[in-house]
């Protein structure tokens, strides 16, 4: 899809600059701005068509639509609406109060928190622009399977006591807060928020790509795998440790884990890295912890965190 | 106009408050603006996505922070 630009990169570099062939500067340089710029179209593109389609759901939207259902399909049905609502820690609070107001199971609250930050537009607009379809239909797909089965297990486990804050039940049927709007409006709003979101993170798309070109154009190819161990078998969990603090810098991140895993890093261990930064998130914790005991998120922790390594496991053995 | 502004004191909540005071400037007239950031409030507005503007009890905006002419818009 992006040959045309490599090539124009490559002839720019190459041709008008005319640095050497095969120099490590040159394949730095090339790397750099070939990189640089895919990464900004797609992250645009797709953060737009991502946003768009949310314009159509909203938090309020999936609370009614969950209430009542029964818990396994609740689950589903809560990882599914992650990928599609748009969601802000700032949030999470309102989110679970309202959701257990509603009477809705805390298991599948919990699938829908996990679903939510792990699904999101930057994560799923990198990774596809990275590493391509196939990779990021992997880690969307088991990403719901951590979710579903994660607020399961959590479900079952009886942690209602451990909600700190007294919500009475609402009685009754819901009504959903729907907010009518046209397709022009979506299209405003939606692009307004791309716009908004690309000013945040091109910088930390520019410094990743940046760091990641001089390991591609000046550090060994199999660097990595003769330094760290690329399959040593702490390398997965020592991944998902590193990934919780990185939260908000996801769109540096995920430039620097394309060009360690050219240098060796197992692609299990990648995605288990890439899970970790987006579902466990240290803010998002520090928000919980206002409403619920520190026993009920080392939980969220320890069950999303065993879940993530799992996958990387499987991933680095089947690959 | 009573118009409410619900939060739990996110960043976004905060510029939520303020573009609706420019807002509320800009179309004259006495109007009162209320930040709400009790939670057990805000719950009872049915609104699970912060921040949340509710005029004269309805709501109008959910999760969204709005610029100052949206917001006019929804004044009107």
């Amino acid at each position: 899809m992006f040959d045309w630009w490599d090539k124009l990169t490559a002839l720019f570099v190459y041709n008008i600059l005319g640095l050497e062939q095969k120099s490590a500067m040159a394949e730095a340089l090339h790397f750099f701005l070939y990189d640089t710029i895919k990464i900004w179209i797609l992250l645009i593109t797709i953060i737009f068509v991502v946003s768009y389609l949310r314009t159509h759901f909203n938090t309020e939207y999936v609370r009614a639509y969950l209430q009542g259902k029964s818990e396994f399909t609740g689950n589903v049905l809560a990882a599914l609406f992650g990928i599609v609502t748009p969601f802000c820690t700032c949030s999470a609070i309102p989110l679970f109060l309202g959701f257990i107001q509603a009477r809705i199971p805390i298991g599948v609250t919990f699938s829908f928190l996990i679903s939510a930050p792990l699904n999101n537009e930057i994560a799923i607009a990198l990774l596809f622009g990275i590493f391509g379809w196939k990779v990021t239909a992997i880690y969307i797909g088991f990403g719901l399977l951590v979710a579903i089965l994660g607020g399961y297990i959590i479900g079952k486990m009886k942690m209602e006591k451990y909600i700190l804050m007294d919500v009475k039940p609402m009685e009754g049927e819901l009504e959903d807060v729907q907010i009518k709007l046209t397709f022009k409006d979506r299209v405003k709003e939606a692009w307004e928020y791309t716009i908004d979101i690309f000013k945040k993170i091109y910088i930390y798309v520019l410094i990743g790509v940046g760091i990641g070109a001089f390991i591609h154009g000046y550090v060994p190819a199999d660097f990595i795998a003769t330094y760290t161990g690329g399959d040593t078998w702490y390398s997965v969990p020592l991944a998902v440790i590193m990934g919780i603090p990185m939260y908000s810098n996801a769109a540096g991140v995920m430039p620097l884990v394309e060009v360690l895993t050219s240098k060796g890093m197992l692609l299990g261990t990648a995605l288990a890295f890439m899970m970790a930064v987006t579902a466990l998130s240290l803010p998002e914790a520090m928000i919980l912890k206002r409403i619920l005991h520190t026993k009920l998120i080392a939980l969220f922790f320890t069950i999303v965190g065993i879940g993530i390594i799992c996958i990387g496991y499987i991933f680095n053995t089947i690959l | 106009m009573k118009i409410e502004i619900l939060g739990t004191g996110c960043a976004k909540c905060t510029a939520l408050e303020e573009n609706a005071k420019v807002a509320i400037s800009k179309i004259g007239g006495f109007h009162q603006v209320v930040k709400v950031d009790d939670i057990m409030k805000i719950m009872e507005y049915g609104v699970v996505s912060t921040p949340g503007l509710v005029v004269d009890g309805v709501v109008k905006s959910t999760g969204k922070l709005l610029n100052p002419i949206e917001i006019e818009e929804l004044l009107k």
